[in-house]
């Protein structure tokens, strides 16, 4: 039954995402490339593109993009659903609780621990990206099968990024341009 | 308050607004929310919404949909939630929708997956940015618990390929024992 796998997949990236923005995506990758294989590496890392230059959270989109992929419209939708209805229950309950109560402490500090691992799980996300890059969606990683325009491309987007600050999706469009203008020029 | 039409209706057209036209993310969404709902419309307490702000953020869950149900459930309860939402998911549900009903046709373009490549070189790299930035935070802390929690979970989801499922309620675990001990400490001074 593919709506209530796309129900259950999504309502766990719902309720295990903690810490916003990146934090959905290492859960994502798990459940729609890893488990289900309902996207190539390669096809959710254009998710990950496509949703860093539209507005709207990364795991919203991304049941949006997979829902319509795999049982069309009414998919989307009921992934979506799966997606935000652990945040409308726990949320509900808390923002209910903190209206009583006035004390977020506790809620907080369980926060401190987790958002260490959260960056490690983003950084293991991030590298399966840039390999799915650099190597192509087979993955297999070996130096003369390596891209080195895209290695070259990435090491110019971490400059312009870190030294210069510029806007990550001006960044982005830039590295997609000057890939096209390169293998037009044959390289 | 005024009638909870009227509230419902701007709740509906405000945060269909923000969702609309915030790109970069929660944090960003979130302080747009205070700046509507505190500094404009006055329909909530400053104290009150930096306490919602933090719900919204560390729940699980979108940091936008969060923000989006704490204002909607203190403005007017369930409906009021129920409100937000919808407003709140309805722009991304029909630019992603659109987006993908090309992606398939696009993706076989010779020069948009030329352009796509390069963007995935991008997004690595902007990826690799955001990982250094929180990655910093985390050593800088000089919190050695966190540090050590940040590499084990390193090598447990790129080197042993453990679910982050797993990863997510040891932490939780953790950070639940860690809160007692503080406040076993706290009670013995």
């Amino acid at each position: 039954m593919i709506y209530l796998q796309l129900f259950l997949s999504f309502l766990q990236i719902g309720l295990f995402s903690f810490g916003g923005g990146y934090a959905a995506m290492p859960l994502i990758q798990g459940q729609v490339v890893s488990t289900h294989g309902w996207l190539s590496m390669s096809e959710f890392t254009d998710l990950i593109t496509i949703s860093q230059m539209t507005p709207g959270p990364i795991a919203v989109n991304s049941a949006t993009f997979v829902g319509i992929k795999i049982a069309g419209i009414p998919g989307a939708l009921i992934a979506t659903i799966g997606c935000i209805l652990p945040s409308c229950i726990i949320v509900t309950l808390i923002a209910k609780l903190y209206l009583k109560y006035q004390n977020v402490d506790t809620l907080q500090s369980v926060l401190n621990s987790l958002r260490p691992a959260v960056v490690a799980m983003i950084a293991s996300a991030g590298i399966s990206i840039l390999i799915s890059a650099f190597w192509g969606s087979e993955a297999i990683v070996t130096l003369a099968g390596t891209r080195w325009s895209l290695v070259a491309i990435f090491a110019v987007c971490v400059l312009l990024l870190q030294k210069f600050k510029m806007n990550p999706i001006w960044v982005m469009i830039l590295a997609g341009v000057i890939k096209a203008v390169l293998s037009f020029a044959g390289l | 308050m005024k009638n909870k039409k009227e509230v419902l209706f701007k709740l509906f057209i405000s945060t269909l607004y923000l969702s609309a036209f915030t790109f970069g993310g929660g944090y960003v969404i979130v302080t747009l929310m205070k700046k509507k709902f505190v500094d404009e419309l006055q329909w909530i307490e400053e104290d009150e919404m930096l306490d919602l702000v933090a719900i919204a953020q560390s729940a699980p869950g979108a940091i936008a949909v969060n923000g989006a149900i704490v204002v909607g459930y203190k403005l007017a309860g369930i409906i009021g939630v129920l409100t937000a939402i919808i407003a709140t998911i309805i722009p991304p549900f029909v630019i992603i929708s659109l987006i993908s009903v090309f992606y398939a046709a696009f993706r076989s373009n010779v020069i948009i997956s030329q352009l796509l490549e390069g963007m995935q070189a991008g997004v690595g790299a902007v990826i690799a940015a955001v990982v250094y930035e929180m990655g910093l935070g985390v050593a800088q802390s000089r919190n050695a618990a966190s540090i050590l929690i940040m590499i084990t979970a390193f090598v447990a989801a790129c080197v042993f390929q453990v679910n982050v499922i797993y990863i997510v309620l040891i932490c939780i675990l953790i950070g639940i024992v860690r809160t007692c001990i503080h406040h076993k400490k706290e009670a013995v001074k």
